[in-house]
């Protein structure tokens, strides 16, 4: 498998037994993954969509169906709490999909993370996918197809373009990741680029960010020291004026740090092929990159 | 959320923090009143807006200095009587100012020296931040530049909290060794991390923080900022939100669920996801245009928030061309379509209208509009709409 999530991903559903999350639960399933359980307290022992057993604690989703992934749909107030339950019930990896967790319950979130072996994916993300194995969150999955690029990416919608701009082109992608827009995440541009960069299967990566924070510029300085992958990137919010949140709640230029241009020369001055605009994401790759 | 000066002095008495007596007042007549809760004497006056530099700014009709120190309770009400109802322009209000709806009396104190102290997120480690220098009353973006040795930094385990020894670290940090200084520092550091923590803060700033020649360490501003997120659990913190500060479009967006920030370009545009948005833009200036606005849909907009968005960006009135970009993850191309066909019975969209459509229910999306007979320009990927839209601008100006 690529990276992270593929065939043998075994999923339990956090909160889709609600409009949202049944809706692309059943996406996903429909794609092949294999949702083996959901989890919604105080429903356990019904079943999802006639086929999934429901459960009321994440312990029991692990221990009963051998659950190894979760996804968390639930509503914002609740999400960290979902987070808390499946870190604790020993699950390796978390999707949340959720927007709009607090910031405080975010910092408490990643500081059980750091003290646990479990990663997490987001919040506020599209999720991830392997395309042809395992499609976990929102994205639609016929823009994908099976290859050998990494994509990575703050923000859902631009992992869609870059994706789909791959795929025109003919070339597939090993596993998409979006690591989300929030301030604080659980999986970084630069946790992404070293599981990508250590996967034999991925041969380039796609690095998609946005202003606002460090992580690209710390990106940049791991890919410069450690990848010979060819990497391209593309940074959003050359545009966007300082001091203004822009929707995204870590898309913020404040203090004179974040902005979109000295992320952009700290890529450029790390050897990566950097975009000029949105729509030459996998055309900017292939210029690297002849798969 | 940003909240006014009065407001957080009025947290900061909550929490403990050390402040100097005030009062504001929002008409003439409480004028009398809040200035008699103050000692007799000199008083300070201060302009309420959300922005900085109030104490360099100018009002609109040449009258200098949000903040004004009064020999005597008569000078302060002339003050306060030229800073209500003005508009005062500062370095961060931008030349269209902000009015002064509220003034607030302070008891002047004797300053022996200023400091800074700030609490927020360190996106770095993920933790909370306490941010604390020498050097009060200036920006520490420059005091960070110039003289990075005067600033302490203290970040905080949050399943921890605030410890004993980080305000040390602080309280050695800004000079003070006296266990009397020490003890007052104790105190407020305690009260601003309980306040940042308990009610969600994304910022506490002091600055200046001063201490007194009489030896008091006391606030001497109060800026605090919330996470919007966290709303929802502070009723108390939501009813402090002065939307008169904020921009009335953002705000009749965010009623619809629409994150909208107006700039001062010609092309707008309507996109799903805050990343697309502003790669949207981006590409509008690379192409040769100027984007007008930001606007993210979001995942779940219905029809009518899809109508709410064009009523929105046509209530600009520099607006010549829009660009609709759409790649539907959550947001159905369907539904998009239907709220621009809606949007058009009840909006008139007298300029050019690009639209790109992809993602879920895409061919279904592009057959509505297609059949709507709306006057649309189709467009195939995002370089290409952005490419019609800047051409069909220029094409409108010419005639």
């Amino acid at each position: 498998m690529a990276v992270l999530v593929g065939k043998d991903t075994r999923v339990v559903g956090q909160g889709i037994t609600g409009t949202f999350g049944s809706l692309h639960a059943n996406r996903n399933i429909d794609y092949g993954t294999n949702y083996v359980a959901a989890v919604t307290p105080g429903k356990g022992g019904q079943r999802f969509e006639d086929k999934v057993p429901i459960f009321n604690t994440v312990r029991d989703a692990v221990e009963k169906e051998g659950a190894n992934t979760s996804v968390v749909f639930v509503p914002p107030p609740f999400a960290a709490d979902s987070i808390l339950e499946a870190i604790d019930a020993g699950i390796e990896l978390i999707i949340c999909i959720t927007e709009g967790i607090p910031v405080r319950d975010m910092a408490l979130v990643k500081d059980a993370l750091v003290k646990s072996k479990t990663r997490l994916i987001g919040p506020n993300c599209p999720g991830i996918m392997t395309p042809g194995e395992c499609n976990i969150g929102i994205m639609p999955g016929y823009i994908a197809k099976p290859g050998k690029v990494g994509v990575v990416s703050r923000s859902g919608t631009l992992t869609y373009e870059a994706m789909y701009q791959l795929t025109q082109l003919g070339h597939g992608q090993s596993t998409c990741i979006g690591i989300g827009g929030d301030p604080i995440n659980g999986t970084s541009h630069t946790d992404a680029i070293r599981l990508f960069n250590e996967d034999p299967a991925t041969e380039a990566i796609i690095m998609i960010g946005e202003i606002g924070g460090t992580a690209e510029e710390e990106a940049a300085a791991y890919i410069k020291e450690h990848v010979k992958k060819p990497v391209a990137a593309f940074i959003a919010g050359t545009t966007a004026p300082p001091g203004r949140r822009m929707g995204h709640a870590g898309a913020i230029v404040s203090g004179g740090s974040g902005g979109a241009d000295a992320k952009i020369k700290a890529l450029k001055d790390a050897g990566i092929a950097v975009a000029p605009t949105p729509s030459d994401i996998a055309e900017t790759l292939l210029s690297v990159y002849k798969g | 959320m940003n909240i006014h000066e009065y407001q957080a002095k009025a947290l900061f008495a909550d929490f403990g923090i050390p402040v100097t007596k005030g009062q504001p007042a929002r008409s003439p007549d409480e004028f009398k009143a809040a200035l008699a809760e103050l000692p007799d004497g000199p008083v300070v006056v201060k302009s309420q807006i959300h922005a900085g530099g109030r104490g360099k700014g100018t009002f609109k009709d040449g009258y200098k200095g949000g903040v004004k120190i009064c020999k005597d309770r008569a000078e302060a009400l002339d003050a306060a009587k030229r800073m209500l109802h003005n508009v005062l322009v500062t370095h961060q209000t931008g030349e269209a100012g902000r009015r002064v709806k509220t003034v607030y009396f302070n008891e002047p104190c004797d300053i022996a020296k200023e400091y800074y102290l700030a609490i927020l997120l360190d996106r770095a480690t993920s933790r909370p931040i306490i941010i604390a220098s020498t050097e009060g009353g200036v920006e520490i973006e420059k005091v960070a530049e110039e003289t990075p040795e005067k600033i302490t930094r203290v970040t905080i385990d949050p399943a921890c909290g605030l410890q004993p020894f980080h305000k040390r670290k602080i309280a050695y940090g800004l000079g003070f060794t006296e266990k009397e200084d020490l003890k007052q520092l104790d105190v407020l550091l305690t009260g601003l991390y309980r306040l940042y923590w308990e009610k969600d803060a994304s910022l506490a700033e002091i600055n200046p923080l001063v201490k007194t020649t009489d030896g008091r360490i006391i606030a001497l501003d109060a800026k605090v900022g919330f996470d919007e997120n966290a709303l929802f659990r502070h009723p108390d913190i939501r009813a402090l939100r002065d939307l008169d500060e904020e921009d009335p479009k953002e705000v009749e967006a965010s009623k619809h669920g629409l994150s909208y920030i107006a700039l001062d370009g010609n092309i707008a545009c309507l996109v799903n996801g805050a990343g697309l948005a502003m790669a949207t833009m981006d590409i509008i200036k690379h192409f040769g245009g100027n984007p007008a606005n930001f606007l993210d849909v979001g995942g779940g907009a219905s029809e009518e928030a899809v109508t709410e968005a064009f009523r929105i960006i046509l209530s600009d009135k520099q607006v010549e061309g829009i660009l609709v970009n759409i790649f539907g993850g959550i947001m159905s191309c369907q539904r998009i379509a239907k709220g621009i066909i809606a949007a058009a019975k009840t909006v008139s969209i007298d300029v050019p209208l690009v639209v790109r459509l992809e993602g879920n229910e895409v061919e279904e999306g592009k057959k509505l509009l297609s059949e709507s007979g709306l006057a649309i320009t189709p467009a195939d990927s995002l370089k290409d709409a952005a490419e019609k839209v800047v051409k069909r601008v220029e094409e409108a100006r010419k005639g």
